[in-house]
């Protein structure tokens, strides 16, 4: 616990200037893609669609968006970013002739990619709740729920960045995880008047459970249905936690 | 200083899988003198480097850094060692002078600290006028320098360098040995790589050859040159045919005869006995040269000429 307390600290503290130095030329651009989706779906689309589930499209759509930018978020910095980092710059071993070891570095990746999923997420719910989204106190809950989806997919796409031999790989992360969970994980439509094994399915599905969470939280203040995501994201991201270090470690340390 | 002696190896062994790249070595590098591993390419140069750097666990045997063991004690030892790394893993997407305090963080330096060391040391390395250059801008010469500067950010007293020189001019080369003489009079202990012979004999104390992941020789490089080699070396460059039988008459007066594809060997203790007869012979005289033993002449002939990779 001390080891991942000092490394937590290494990292948000001190190794975290690397990337903030770096925050203009690498974060900015992020922030635009679920505001397109938000203008265009949900003003736009909106604009033809009576109400659903007795809102506007919209308000519908805007929590499910929250966790699309805490998805992105993360999972941008622990795929392409982080593979060119370990692969084509070397820094891993760079920073590993350092007292940090690899575990160090990949406990604060999972931290930053978190950090950034936290700035994208509630950035945009800030931005979003002026359109009048946010129906519930509840809300006030969604940075910690961000913070929980950024985890849990930095632990995800960090373990995926530390088995793959070409950075080409991350098509099939991206056209066969994320795009389709993006697009079926009942931020666009509900899922509750599928047939019972499409939400069978969807119960297993990671982002499902954040944008159930972030739509309890933003739009119905269902604080019950909230607290079985969160606990199922929790369960999810404990499990995995240390994945990512120990598949850095066989990569890296030899 | 502390320990007198600074690293210590006793039957060191690296295996990745089937293959074993270091094959039970024995050595120890005394304090604030520059110590050398040359070999050829896949002697197990890099591999033991890295044992010694904490970046690479060891299968068998003992090594202590700095009085504790490798690998074990990593941590620690990181904390009081530079490293300079065989291939540049510099950060390429921030500044010169990040780099150094961005590296110097990882060692709980702040920027109060680091900031005015980074300035010095880029100074050291004749870089200060490139502070905030990204790193694609600098030519491979001051790449080399800038991870001199970036290994010495948290003061080292044992400096680890893989083939410092590799790929520079001599121009970059000189000047980065100029900086390692200097750091090793300030009391660094310099552990270096390199297939390089005039860099081993311009800049060790002590060095051992290795090859096929054993440690072949070791000693001071004018002890090498005299126990392993003879004191003169006459080079015959591209004799006409008609000048060999002659050439091979001489063979029996050498110590040992080399015959390459373009020229002869003769290595011997009376250079200008041997040079006389060799002059006898019909040839260009600009063709034959008589010079002295060297590292190289050492290396090849422990190592063979045949390549290795």
């Amino acid at each position: 616990m001390a080891r991942v307390a000092t490394a937590a600290a290494h990292r948000t503290g001190r190794g975290f200037l690397r990337d903030i130095v770096r925050v203009p030329d690498n974060i900015v651009p992020n922030f635009f893609e679920p505001f397109l989706y938000l203008l265009a779906m949900g003003l736009g689309l909106g604009a033809y669609l009576a109400r659903i589930k007795g809102v506007r499209y919209i308000d519908f759509i805007a929590p499910g968006l929250v966790a699309t930018a805490a998805m992105f978020g993360a999972s941008f910095e622990v795929t392409f970013n982080c593979f060119v980092k370990m692969q084509f710059g070397k820094i891993y071993d760079a920073v590993m002739s350092t007292p940090l070891t690899i575990e160090d570095i990949g406990l604060g990746e999972m931290l930053w990619s978190t950090t950034r999923s936290l700035i994208y997420g509630t950035v945009f719910l800030a931005i979003a709740s002026s359109f009048g989204v946010v129906h519930s106190w509840w809300a006030v809950l969604t940075p910690v729920a961000v913070a929980l989806t950024g985890m849990m997919f930095s632990a995800i796409g960090l373990s995926f960045t530390a088995v793959i031999p070409l950075i080409d790989y991350y098509t099939y992360y991206w056209t066969m995880f994320i795009t389709p969970m993006f697009l079926f994980s009942g931020i666009f439509f509900p899922l509750d008047r599928m047939p019972n094994w499409v939400q069978v399915v969807a119960w297993f599905i990671p982002l499902h459970q954040a944008v159930d969470l972030m739509r309890a939280l933003i739009l119905t203040g269902d604080i019950g249905s909230a607290a079985a995501a969160a606990a199922w994201i929790v369960v999810v991201t404990g499990a995995l936690f240390v994945v990512p270090m120990n598949l850095l470690h066989r990569r890296l340390v030899k | 200083m502390s320990d007198p002696v600074v690293v210590v190896a006793r039957g060191l062994t690296k295996r990745f899988g089937q293959f074993e790249a270091v094959k039970g070595i024995d050595f120890h590098v005394d304090a604030e003198q520059c110590f050398g591993f040359l070999g050829p390419n896949g002697a197990g140069k890099t591999t033991t480097m890295r044992m010694i750097s904490c970046s690479s666990p060891p299968t068998g045997g003992e090594l202590t850094v700095l009085g504790m063991p490798a690998w074990v004690d990593g941590r620690r030892i990181k904390r009081r060692m530079g490293v300079v790394p065989q291939e540049n893993n510099l950060d390429e997407e921030v500044s010169v002078i990040d780099n150094l305090i961005i590296y110097a963080r990882y060692f709980d330096i702040s920027p109060k600290v680091s900031t005015p060391r980074a300035e010095e040391l880029l100074s050291f390395v004749a870089l200060e006028d490139k502070r905030d250059w990204r790193i694609y801008a600098l030519s491979g010469g001051m790449k080399r320098r800038l991870l001199v500067a970036r290994s010495l950010m948290n003061e080292p007293e044992l400096l680890i360098l893989d083939e410092p020189t590799t790929g520079l001019d001599p121009q970059a080369r000189h000047l980065v040995w100029e900086k390692l003489r200097s750091l090793k009079r300030q009391g660094v202990t310099l552990l270096l790589t390199t297939h390089y012979m005039e860099e081993a004999s311009q800049l060790c104390d002590r060095l051992v050859i290795m090859h096929e992941g054993r440690i072949l020789v070791e000693g001071s490089p004018r002890e090498l040159v005299a126990g392993h080699t003879s004191p003169q070396v006459i080079e015959v460059f591209e004799p006409p045919l008609d000048a060999e039988a002659g050439l091979a008459a001489l063979e029996p007066v050498a110590d040992r005869t080399e015959r390459l594809a373009d020229r002869w060997l003769f290595y011997t203790g009376d250079g200008d006995a041997l040079l006389a007869k060799v002059r006898a012979l019909p040839l260009d005289p600009s063709s034959v040269w008589l010079r002295g033993g060297m590292l190289e002449d050492v290396f090849l002939s422990l190592t063979g000429r045949g390549l290795l990779e």
